[in-house]
């Protein structure tokens, strides 16, 4: 029993984590119809600017570079690269994400070399003990810090101006347009957002709590697994983002302990697949129902 | 005023939907734009309101001022804050959304907060459905009450210029009268009206002054009451389809008589 509390509280921590990133796939997607491929490349890069700031800023201010350059990276992105091609449909628009995910991974673990470097410093390796329970301090913290960010999100993306804006966008492009809402300036914030969110996402991801690696191209691939979380929970859905970066890591924790580390990485997308065999648009995806 | 000089308007390479069309739109009253399908109403008011590039059309040749600013190259945006402000066809509500978050999406290109609920006020008193139904969801609503929230969104940033195109498409008699009516109570309160109608006995009833497109420029066009009265219009557009001549007789007198009863009901609820 105490190993099954355990278990679902660290599973619970990683898919907080996987719900950040899997949030920033949706609100990237429903702002611009693009699946961003380059999402595990802005984990890596807020992770890097850490290490590489770290000595000279302290922990704490490296973080902080961290996170605003992911962000101020997919805003890069989006400004130079997909601003331009308007006109170009979401899946050549897709794969060009999937070019600058190659492009900014390859120079990272080109630059990182032979060392991982573990950059949860001020949660990672200190474990909790609660009657007879071991949790993983990291995980509890990415739970708070997750939560507090997904109602932040969710309050923003209710009742500002903004959540109007983006809301109205996604759901039909003209006539945002004919009420004078700008799109750029929508779809220039949502990948802000996106990339805020993967910077925060990977000061978990890489430690030894969460993946037992530091920051390699592993944090990459684990970052991937927001993908299947996205999917599974409705792509054009935010609520269904928090739901599917849940049972994702939920998935991840329980199949580890309960069959094997090799198994839980095809666990996660097997559970993919059997939510599209009984619902094709994902939990809470709406986006082929309401278009008819 | 807003004039349209020589406009030509292309989709993609080769299809040409406007052939150097002129036009004026006064800036106090209501022009009506009549015409077939594929006339070339909507690719009208897509260039008027800056969304012909989310259509891939273009303007080759010519040229759309307001007042002395040249707007087609302004995108939607900037157009909307010159106070020109477009209904689309087939009303386009944000159905996920409720009733009032449609009306503050259409608050957004508005220019200040004090500015915003005065619209607000004025859109809940021409529409007092939509303060009933606020907290519901859009796509809810019947459509009826979908056309009076597309105009009412767009109503938000207190218009100069008002673009509506079809609002009486696939609504009940009734319903259109009622449309009518406040549309004619839109203009009252100082906002022009371009308003491209299928519909013609319902948009000459409205109008002041009217205009019929045929093949991407403009066939006809004068005061409503002279186009009504007109024999080519009445024949094409006020009975066109009868299967013969004493049935498009017999309907354009209908027609006549619906024109009367219509004008006198917008001056009993003006």
């Amino acid at each position: 029993m105490e190993t099954f509390v355990q278990l679902v509280v660290n599973g619970l921590g990683k898919g907080a984590v996987f719900a950040l990133l899997a949030l920033g796939f949706v609100v990237i997607f429903k702002a611009t119809e693009v699946v961003n491929f380059a999402h595990g490349s802005l984990v890596l890069f807020g992770g890097y600017l850490v290490v590489a700031t770290r000595e000279t800023l302290g922990w704490a201010g490296a973080v902080v570079v961290g996170i605003v350059g992911a962000g101020l990276l997919a805003l890069l992105v989006e400004r130079l690269l997909l601003s331009r091609s308007k006109l170009a449909d979401p899946f050549s628009l897709a794969l060009l994400t999937i070019g600058v995910d190659v492009i900014i991974t390859e120079e990272i673990v080109r630059r990182l070399g032979v060392s991982l470097p573990f950059i949860g410093d001020a949660w990672d390796a200190q474990p909790i003990q609660a009657g007879g329970v071991t949790l993983f301090r990291t995980h509890l913290v990415a739970l708070v810090v997750a939560t507090v960010l997904i109602t932040l999100f969710f309050i923003a993306f209710r009742y500002s101006n903004w959540g109007i804006a983006m809301r109205a966008q996604a759901e039909n492009k003209e006539a945002a347009a004919l009420v004078g809402i700008r799109s750029a300036r929508v779809t220039a914030t949502a990948w802000l957002v996106a990339g805020l969110l993967a910077g925060v996402a990977v000061l978990f991801i890489a430690t030894q709590d969460f993946s037992g690696a530091g920051l390699s191209r592993g944090t990459h691939s684990i970052a991937l697994a927001a993908f299947p979380a996205a999917i599974l929970g409705g792509l054009d859905s935010t609520a269904g983002a928090i739901v599917g970066g849940i049972v994702v890591g939920l998935v991840d924790a329980l199949s580890t302990h309960y069959v094997s580390f090799a198994f839980s990485k095809s666990a996660v997308f097997l559970v993919m697949l059997l939510v599209l065999v009984i619902r094709p648009s994902g939990l809470f995806g709406t986006r082929e129902t309401t278009r008819v | 005023m807003l004039t349209v000089r020589n406009l030509r308007v292309r989709y993609g390479r080769s299809v040409a939907a406007l052939h150097g069309l002129d036009l004026d739109v006064p800036d106090d009253g209501v022009l009506a734009v009549l015409g077939s399908n594929g006339a070339g109403k909507s690719t009208l008011l897509r260039t008027l309101s800056g969304t012909l590039r989310m259509h891939r059309g273009e303007v080759v040749e010519g040229e759309v001022r307001y007042g002395d600013r040249r707007i087609d190259r302004l995108d939607p945006a900037a157009i909307v804050g010159l106070g020109i402000v477009g209904v689309p066809e087939g009303r386009q509500i944000f159905a996920r959304m409720s009733v009032d978050e449609n009306l503050r999406a259409g608050g957004i290109g508005a220019r200040s907060a004090a500015e915003r609920a005065e619209a607000k006020q004025r859109v809940h008193e021409l529409f007092p459905v939509l303060a009933e139904r606020a907290g519901q969801r859009a796509g809810l609503l019947s459509g009826g009450e979908q056309q009076m929230l597309a105009i009412g969104r767009a109503l938000m940033s207190s218009p100069r210029l008002l673009l509506l195109d079809e609002p009486s498409l696939g609504l009940a008699p009734k319903i259109v009268e009622r449309i009518a009516a406040t549309i004619r109570e839109i203009h009252a309160q100082g906002t022009a009206v371009v308003l491209v109608e299928q519909n013609a006995v319902m948009a000459l009833a409205v109008a002041d002054t009217a205009v019929v497109l045929e093949v991407g420029s403009v066939a006809l066009a004068g005061s409503a009451a002279e186009l009504a009265g007109s024999e080519e219009v009445q024949r094409l557009y006020l009975g066109g389809h009868a299967e013969s001549d004493a049935d498009a007789e017999r309907e354009a007198q209908q027609a006549r008589e619906q024109r009367a009863g219509m004008r006198g009901l917008s001056r009993w609820s003006g």
